[in-house]
């Protein structure tokens, strides 16, 4: 029977993605092996090589088609003795046939990125962005490359350094082109050493050079904790403000998909203690471009948190020369009177979703999110608190000292008067991160799981 | 083993057993007499104040090993960097900074480099390019090659000296650290001060290899061991390493070989070791009577040795009054300098 080619998945997070070319013509053999098409992701090209052997009976999906999804039927080998004549009998798409075509080996093993674009529940305009300004469409990875790019054009002091962030052009695509235009003296492939090469950042920061370290994702900046804590946030404290250092660590944080627990952890809560430090995590498009090229200019250390799953969706981000939001300062992106929902990063997701899942039940739920976790914008929440009596927290960390604990304990020390329920926090399990899809999807907030939070503060 | 690919380094034998190193002006002897004086004196003074409670926490005197810092100073040329551990009162007066503030600091006072809010462990000079003090074992060497990352980017002819010990030398970091500086051929002299002790143990308890100036060996940095009881033999290696460093040759490892008289820090029993060993030491080989010994030779009168003495003791006594006059820091100083 003839053996259906499936679109193979580069990685856990890719969905979808572009049949570039074919390299072999119906009626050719193939062998175990030979690479038989090239596949696109926003990521990276990849080959896929052939797991059976005959003849490459059709193909399915002509060259230069878009956004092919995971496992769709792109050809058939007809096995020797097999004909076209069989290849009616091809069978429906099966885990076999699935497991027939294998990518050539990972060239980026860092998964790729969905193309989803992010909610666009948001109601409230940005203070940011004078009106009738220009805005194009942009993935969070383009705002974040384009945002070192103008920071590096503007200041020569500015530089990246990290694993693979030059070359191979950054495991996730993050620092694309900035090889070619900035040159290997100001984009800096390291060793995969974190604990050595967060200390050189730091020691060139503190003679003024403004250095960009890249985390291949913060689970592996658990090796460097020490020189970001105890050398980065501490030394303008320790000199009596005669030596600090302006220096943005950045990289995604948090859960990806199906990488298990050493891989999936968020640091918001452990880098949010930290006076010294300033801690960065957007959720839109243009809060992470705007705030990036202010964590950059920023004279201290800076956190930047970004998320892996949000890479890859697009989002309006304002055409202005010099697009910069202030840190420290949250959004209300949804105004509603009956329930705050407070989150940041990619928790904005279940609380965007979950908002217009209660605004179906007649629950108008106020979403503010957060960007900056340090320093907190306090205000922002309890100004909110103050009109809905009303808070849910939604985080993908861990409950337990927590940043919902944080708020929920800001909350009561400014508005305890003012509440009408006790803060509700909908959180990461505490469990480490499981393998398994179907665990791994309960360990994760879900939208049920905030709009079941919300609706229990609303006494509904 | 390997011996370092570049063969510029020379042998520790060479050094340490071949000869006497090239010989100081009298001019010379006597800056190296008084700075190390002044050491020797202030730290004498920190432990007195710490004996009266005037200084608390962690103090970690450097009486012994003063050849190092001066020698290697003496090879050094203004912008050069210099960083270290926590035994960090040595490096400091040798840069330059000031006898007063650097007590002040030690009493945690308003007058201190870090204004009382570092301490023993944590204090800086912008304008003596001396980057701390730093109380994590190995940190420091990190942040010592990027300091001399940042000559490298900026293109100038400085050269950082990150100094550590034998104990921090078996830190994971290190070798980070040395990767990258050789990679990326960055000026940093890498000054491991071996006082043959880390807090309570021996190099032999601790070390595999055992040689420090190999410790490069496996990424082809130089390394040359250097007596660094002797102030003249420290300054010669300096002067070579920093003129490798300065070539664009990359990093070079100096493994300085020295003693430390007193404990790791104020509270240490000192049962690792015997009394007789420390006294052996100070009498064969203190670094202050070796320059002193040569300049009576050299027919210096007593009387100038005094003089120098003198006036040692006068900026040390003075030191110690200011630090402990000089009021505590203003309570609103605890909110200031967490962000800039």
């Amino acid at each position: 029977m003839p053996i259906q080619v499936l679109m193979p998945a580069l990685s856990p997070t890719m969905e979808k993605g572009n049949l570039s070319k074919w390299l072999k013509k119906e009626g050719e053999t193939i062998k175990s092996g030979d690479v038989i098409a090239e596949i696109e992701t926003d990521k990276a090209t990849m080959e896929v090589e052939a797991t059976d052997e005959g003849t490459l009976g059709k193909i399915l999906i002509p060259e230069g088609t878009a956004d092919v999804a995971v496992n769709t039927p792109i050809a058939t080998i007809l096995a020797d003795g097999e004909s076209a004549a069989d290849l009616a009998k091809a069978p429906a798409p099966a885990q076999k046939a699935a497991e027939s075509a294998a990518p050539a080996v990972a060239k980026a093993e860092a998964p790729a990125p969905k193309t989803a674009p992010a909610p666009q529940a948001i109601a409230e305009p940005d203070p940011e962005v004078p009106a009738g300004t220009e805005m194009v469409t942009q993935t969070i990875r383009e705002a974040l490359r384009d945002a070192m790019a103008e920071e590096m054009r503007r200041d020569a002091d500015v530089f990246v350094m990290g694993e693979e962030v030059a070359e191979y052009q950054g495991a996730y695509k993050v620092t694309q082109g900035l090889l070619q235009e900035f040159g290997a003296k100001r984009v800096i492939d390291t060793p995969i050493t974190e604990h050595g090469f967060a200390g050189v950042g730091v020691g060139a920061a503190m003679t003024g050079l403004k250095p960009i370290v890249e985390f291949m994702t913060f689970n592996f900046a658990m090796q460097a904790i020490d020189q970001i804590i105890n050398s980065a946030a501490k030394t303008l404290y320790m000199s009596g403000g005669q030596m600090g250092c302006s220096i943005v660590f950045r990289g995604p944080n948090g859960a990806a998909a199906r990488v298990a627990a050493q891989h999936s952890q968020d640091y918001s809560a452990w880098y949010s203690s930290v006076p010294g430090l300033k801690v960065v995590a957007p959720f839109s498009a243009a809060d992470y471009k705007g705030l990036l090229k202010a964590a950059i200019r920023d004279p201290n250390p800076v956190i930047f948190l970004e998320n892996e799953m949000l890479y890859g969706h697009t989002g309006e981000v304002p055409k202005l020369d010099d697009f910069v939001i202030p840190i420290g300062k949250a959004r209300i992106v949804r105004s509603g009177g009956h329930v705050t929902i407070i989150s940041w990063s990619n928790g904005m997701s279940y609380a965007l979703k979950a908002a217009d899942e209660l605004a179906k039940d007649g629950i108008e739920a106020e979403v503010i999110d957060l960007r900056t976790l340090r320093p907190m914008d306090t205000e922002t929440i309890i100004n909110s608190v103050k009109k809905t009596g009303r808070a849910v927290t939604v985080e993908e960390g861990w409950a337990q000292s927590g940043v919902g604990a944080e708020i929920a304990a800001r909350i009561m020390e400014n508005a305890f008067d003012y509440l009408d329920a006790p803060v509700a926090r909908v959180s990461g399990k505490d469990v480490p991160m499981p393998y398994a899809a179907n665990l791994e999807k309960l360990a994760l907030p879900s939208v049920a799981e905030v709009v079941e939070a919300a609706k229990a503060v609303c006494y509904r | 083993m390997a011996a370092p690919k570049k063969a510029a380094a020379s042998t520790a034998q060479d050094k340490t057993d071949g000869g006497s190193p090239p010989e100081f002006t009298r001019e010379q002897e006597l800056k190296a007499l008084r700075e190390m004086l002044l050491i020797r004196r202030f730290e004498e003074k920190a432990g007195q104040l710490y004996g009266m409670g005037a200084i608390g926490g962690f103090c970690h005197l450097y009486i012994g090993q003063e050849a190092v810092v001066v020698g290697m100073q003496m090879a050094l040329k203004t912008g050069d960097q210099v960083i270290t551990g926590y035994r960090d009162h040595g490096h400091m007066l040798a840069t330059g900074m000031e006898a007063n503030g650097v007590m002040a600091e030690l009493t945690g006072r308003h007058g201190g480099y870090s204004k009382g809010k570092g301490g023993s462990m944590h204090m800086f000079s912008k304008e003596k390019h001396f980057y701390g003090g730093h109380g994590i074992v190995g940190a420091q060497v990190s942040l010592g090659t990027g300091l001399a990352f940042a000559n490298h980017y900026r293109g100038n002819d400085n050269v950082s000296v990150t100094y550590f010990g034998d104990g921090a030398a078996n830190q994971g970091q290190v070798y980070e650290s040395f990767n990258m500086a050789e990679l990326w051929k960055l000026p940093v002299i890498y000054v491991i001060e071996n006082n043959r002790y880390a807090m309570g143990t021996s190099v032999s308890r601790a070390s595999a290899q055992q040689d420090f100036s190999k410790r490069g060996a496996s990424f082809n940095i130089p390394g040359q061991q250097v007596d660094g009881m002797d102030v003249r033999a420290v300054k010669a290696a300096g002067d070579e390493a920093a003129a490798w460093c300065r070539a664009g040759k990359g990093p070079f490892i100096l493994e300085m070989q020295t003693y430390r008289y007193r404990g790791h820090s104020m509270s240490d029993p000192a049962k690792y070791r015997t009394r007789e060993e420390v006294e052996k030491v100070r009498h064969d080989q203190d670094p202050i009577e070796q320059v002193r010994n040569r300049l009576l030779a050299a027919k210096v009168s007593e009387q100038d040795l005094k003089a120098i003495d003198a006036e040692v003791r006068d900026i040390v006594n003075a030191s110690a009054d200011f630090a402990q006059h000089d009021p505590e820091p203003d309570a609103a100083e605890l909110w200031t300098d967490i962000y800039r």
